[in-house]
């Protein structure tokens, strides 16, 4: 699915990356602990999130996160929009909480960048 | 306990003089396994005083981030509530760094809290806020090096 | 939907609240952001959430949230699970990540206990 698609079923706001909607999403990962981020989140995924510090960015930059999906109406601090245009790393807003982002998207086809966390699992 | 001497003011107003029920909590700086009790309690006391549900979820809403900003910032603190027949009143104080800038404070996403805080999953910079909106009055104030004071009014509809 | 059948579509495992699960169940809440869970989270829902410390317990108990779902894999420590014994609150655990989690529930009919965050939905 593109970025586009994604925008425009989430009803979203874009943030940072209008250039780079037609990127190619598949897979995605939600947390608001950027321990767990780094941990378990896929290069190229889709990061649903509620937190909105450059903590993010910087976590999603080093995960290689495809684009930063905010939940709960949250908005980004400047901090991070400075440095998710840096980085190049597309940030989209969404009224949607968490559980409904990701039934929205569950049901248009995007899986989740791993399923089920077992003891071999972490920082994959 | 000796405390900053904000810890013994309770702003009375007309509505606190016919007071339905009146306690002080102690809260300890530094203690995030108790973390939360204090707030448990009031809860139970709003449910046992028969509030409607909409003023007990703002009330344990606007006492559990204060509690944890006690906690997570503090040295100790002290949660005074009053529950008056239209009324829930909070006043809050503690002894501790105090807050520079109130304002920015009150930012959303705003927050200095450390790696202990920010893994309990406080420390977004959400808690202030959600005081605020939790309340129908929400007054702070504070001194640096001394500590920080917070009177809260929830109406009772 | 019952908890019971909570259990079978995430394959977890019931830590504490074995007797409860006939209760019934129809919103849910996912978020590891607990000043999120105060403001957003509705009495009678599920909460979702990696985080396992004894706070997401006294929130829990606080916005009488029915059940906790932790995900990831995570496993609460002993002082949460004594202290969900204490207050009564189910507390069951998958090894799916909140995004499959979530998605898992939704298409089995769980939807967000609020759907969007507007601006003055929080703390009403």
């Amino acid at each position: 699915m593109k970025l586009r698609e994604v925008k425009e079923i989430l009803d979203a706001d874009v943030i940072v990356g209008a250039e780079k909607l037609e990127i190619e999403v598949k897979t995605a990962f939600g947390a608001d602990l950027m321990s767990d981020v780094l941990a378990f989140a896929k290069s190229g995924s889709l990061l649903l999130t509620g937190l909105t510090n450059a903590q993010v960015i910087k976590t999603a930059a080093a995960r290689n996160i495809a684009a930063i999906i905010l939940v709960r109406g949250k908005q980004p601090s400047s901090e991070a929009i400075n440095m998710a245009k840096e980085l190049q790393i597309p940030i989209l807003a969404t009224k949607y909480i968490l559980f409904e982002t990701a039934g929205i998207l569950y049901n248009k086809g995007i899986v989740g960048c791993l399923k089920k966390v077992e003891s071999d699992s972490l920082y994959k | 306990m000796v405390v900053w001497n904000k810890l013994k003011i309770t702003v009375h107003t007309a509505e606190t003089e016919n007071y339905l029920y009146k306690n002080s909590f102690d809260v300890e700086g530094g203690n995030f396994n108790n973390a939360g009790a204090v707030s448990t309690q009031v809860k139970s006391i709003l449910k046992n005083i028969g509030l409607p549900n909409n003023v007990i979820r703002k009330a344990a809403i606007a006492c559990y981030e204060s509690e944890i900003n006690i906690v997570s910032y503090a040295r100790q603190g002290v949660i005074n509530l009053i529950v008056t027949p239209k009324t829930v009143e909070f006043d809050i104080a503690d002894e501790g760094p105090g807050i520079p800038d109130i304002e920015l404070a009150m930012e959303q996403g705003y927050s200095t809290a450390d790696r202990q805080i920010r893994e309990m999953g406080f420390g977004a910079g959400m808690g202030l806020y959600n005081i605020k909106c939790s309340s129908d009055i929400f007054n702070l104030t504070s001194e640096v090096d001394k500590g920080t004071f917070l009177k809260i009014i929830i109406n009772i509809p | 939907m019952k908890l019971q059948e909570v259990k079978k579509i995430l394959n977890a495992e019931v830590i504490v609240g074995e007797e409860k699960l006939d209760m019934e169940v129809k919103t849910a809440f996912g978020a590891d952001l607990m000043s999120d869970v105060l403001a957003f989270a509705k009495a009678g829902s599920l909460l979702l959430t990696g985080l396992t410390n004894s706070q997401v317990i006294r929130i829990a108990h606080v916005m009488d949230i029915a059940a906790i779902i932790l995900v990831r894999g995570k496993k609460p420590p002993t002082e949460t699970i004594n202290l969900a014994k204490e207050f009564k609150i189910p507390v069951l655990t998958t090894k799916y990540i909140l995004f499959e989690t979530a998605g898992r529930l939704y298409t089995k009919g769980i939807v967000g206990c609020l759907e969007q965050v507007e601006d003055h939905s929080a703390h009403g």
